[in-house]
């Protein structure tokens, strides 16, 4: 079906020949919406796990904090790198789980503005 | 050679090449040479990710350079997995959602000029060859100490495997041949830190006492430093390694052999665990071979280390062990390097025939007859280029692939998905930015000038002072993506409304008509 109810003067999302407007559609409320929603969700997770992940170097390299034994001998140096290990995993199933809320917000999106 | 050796060699030989006998018969479409006609699924893919990620340099480097250098050998693995974050945060979505077979078809997707995809193809394949040959060179080595076959022979025949595999099965086979990689390679390594452990009454904290005392390094064996003594030329080793893989192009597109975003995203969550766990093991082999092993002996065998873990499983289980490490080894080099030929052959076939001289205007038998002809081609030049660089040393051409994949694609995979303003000259100043530093400050680095005789190709003092360029190419790489796009700026004007179509797609996977 071929989007009957577009008028001509660009008030939806096809363009004229049919193309769709992606100028509007990225305008959408929707979509606006979806951006800002993944950008405050993610942002803070990036800056964080390389904030994280450059601390050790920095650590190991200009300190020697991290080579105080923590466990029996097993060093914070090794500690702060098993703590990576499970920030990895950690972060890795917060994605999964946000993005499938996301992955509802892009059907409802795709349904109200492109398949219609 | 013992009849150990023989069968499970031979056996790893016959399944792959079953497995690529039946894929063959379902590999006619250029999107099923390319990418399995994205059939794969979430675990599937994740697998093979593993299988093609974890590296000779994974599995034997990183076991050979704890067991000499403890905690420093272990940045690899802490920086190779964290990797996948930027991965799974970044870019896995919206290059699934973007590209159809290659990391030049996803940049392509917004710039439309020639020299655009032409960049991103030379960057793919300068790292494809430079990967290669770094296992090439690895495989023949460490083949013809296992089995004691000659260097050229072991090249020969690894080089034929690749060959057959990507030519027949396309990938298809090589993803099945990643997988049961991956699932060798996972039971091998558990086996051998279950017997590391057993070895020390099952008590982790209690390794570290006993490792403390059994090296040369003391307690320094625990702590970071015994090779990265200075803190910046480490800082840059571990930006390499961490950004490297998201532009890595036979990682990347592994993306495509899946149906959807979603897919992608799950496939990355296997590969994430998988390549973890086996990362945490890491330690175990490291550490037994240290102890079990010795680094006398270690070093007796390779300077570098990289036979430390096939040796530790000799110690532990005996010939049998040793030999099916051995195989898991040489699986290991044929999965990897059957996933960089098919990513070589498709940034040739794909990027540069069909789409920059044939306009897109190919046949789906000429695209996937010109792909075959690629993968002969880009096999044929690195089997050569190996033959006569056994007595290069090859490792720092990995780390070098990284560098190059960090600084030349990264900031413009980043920037394309998420810059509104990036524009054909950015994309192109990035690209060859990235790639010329990071090969200029190589050339000049200790890699190829080192006051110790021996140590690399000229003796003298380098002109860069860090074996990684990473600290100083990225930025470039970077750097070069924005002033570019600020001197193009005004010759762009179409480059924004590309951009709202790139930017829609991206994050929400529709494909057009059919989405």
């Amino acid at each position: 079906m071929k989007n009957a109810q577009t008028p001509k003067n660009r008030k939806g999302t096809l363009l004229t020949d049919g193309q769709l407007d992606y100028e509007r559609l990225i305008e959408t409320d929707e979509f606006k919406q979806l951006v800002k929603k993944k950008k405050h969700f993610f942002r803070p997770y990036v800056i964080a796990f390389f904030a994280i992940y450059l601390m050790l170097p920095i650590l190991t390299g200009y300190t020697s904090i991290l080579e105080a034994r923590a466990i029996g001998w097993m060093t914070w140096t090794w500690v702060y790198a098993f703590g990576m290990f499970v920030m990895v995993w950690v972060l890795t199933q917060i994605y999964v789980k946000k993005a499938r809320s996301f992955d509802k917000d892009v059907e409802h999106l795709l349904g109200k503005h492109v398949r219609k | 050679m013992s009849f150990w050796s023989y069968s499970i060699f031979f056996a790893v030989i016959a399944l792959t090449l079953y497995i690529t006998y039946w894929a063959a018969k379902q590999t006619r479409t250029a999107s099923e040479f390319y990418t399995a006609g994205g059939s794969l699924t979430g675990w599937q893919n994740g697998m093979a990710i593993a299988g093609d990620y974890l590296s000779a340099a994974s599995f034997l480097g990183i076991a050979g350079a704890i067991s000499l250098n403890g905690f420093d050998g272990f940045y690899y693995s802490v920086g190779w997995l964290t990797a996948y974050l930027v991965v799974l945060f970044l870019i896995a979505e919206p290059l699934r959602n973007l590209g159809k077979y290659t990391m030049a078809d996803m940049i392509g997707s917004r710039f439309g000029a020639k020299k655009v995809r032409g960049a991103a193809a030379l960057n793919t394949i300068t790292i494809v060859l430079f990967y290669m040959l770094a296992q090439l060179v690895g495989a023949g080595a460490l083949i013809k100490l296992l089995f004691g076959i000659e260097y050229w022979i072991s090249v020969l025949i690894v080089g034929v495997m690749m060959l057959v595999y990507v030519l027949f099965g396309g990938m298809t086979a090589t993803s099945w041949v990643q997988i049961i990689k991956a699932i060798l390679l996972m039971v091998g390594t558990i086996v051998i830190s279950f017997l590391v452990l057993m070895k020390f009454n099952f008590n982790f904290i209690g390794m570290f006492d006993v490792m403390r005392t059994a090296t040369v390094h003391g307690e320094s064996y625990l702590h970071s430093g015994v090779v990265y003594k200075d803190p910046i030329g480490l800082i840059s080793v571990l930006l390499a390694l961490v950004l490297g893989t998201a532009g890595l192009p036979h990682i990347l597109m592994r993306f495509f052999t899946v149906k959807d975003a979603k897919t992608a995203r799950s496939s990355v969550v296997y590969a994430v665990w998988i390549i973890g766990i086996f990362y945490v093991m890491t330690i175990f082999l490291g550490f037994g071979a240290a102890k079990f092993v010795g680094a006398d002996a270690i070093i007796a065998e390779n300077k570098a280390g990289n036979m430390a873990a096939p040796m530790l499983a000799g110690v532990l289980g005996g010939d049998p062990l040793e030999s099916f490490v051995a195989a898991v080894a040489f699986a290991t080099i044929l999965a990897v390097v059957a996933g960089l030929v098919l990513s070589g052959a498709s940034a040739i076939a794909h990027d540069l025939y069909a789409e920059i001289i044939k306009k897109g205007k190919v046949t789906e038998k000429q695209q996937v007859f010109a792909a075959r002809m690629a993968a002969i081609g880009v096999s044929v030049v690195s089997i050569l280029l190996a033959l006569g660089s056994e007595k290069l040393n090859v490792a720092f051409l990995v780390s070098l692939a990284f560098c190059i994949a960090a600084s030349a694609n990264v900031p413009t995979i980043l920037f394309t998905i998420y810059w509104r303003k990036f524009n054909t000259t950015g994309a192109v100043a990035s690209m060859l930015t990235g790639l010329i530093t990071a090969l200029v400050l190589v050339a000049v680095s200790p890699n190829v000038i080192n006051p110790v005789e021996g140590a690399a190709f000229f003796v003298g003092e380098p002109l860069f002072p860090f074996v990684n360029p990473a600290i100083i190419s990225i930025p470039a790489g970077f750097l070069a993506a924005i002033v570019g796009t600020y001197i193009g700026a005004k010759r762009h004007e179409a480059a924004e409304v590309a951009y709202a179509e790139v930017r829609f797609k991206a994050e929400t996977g529709y494909r057009g008509a059919e989405g």
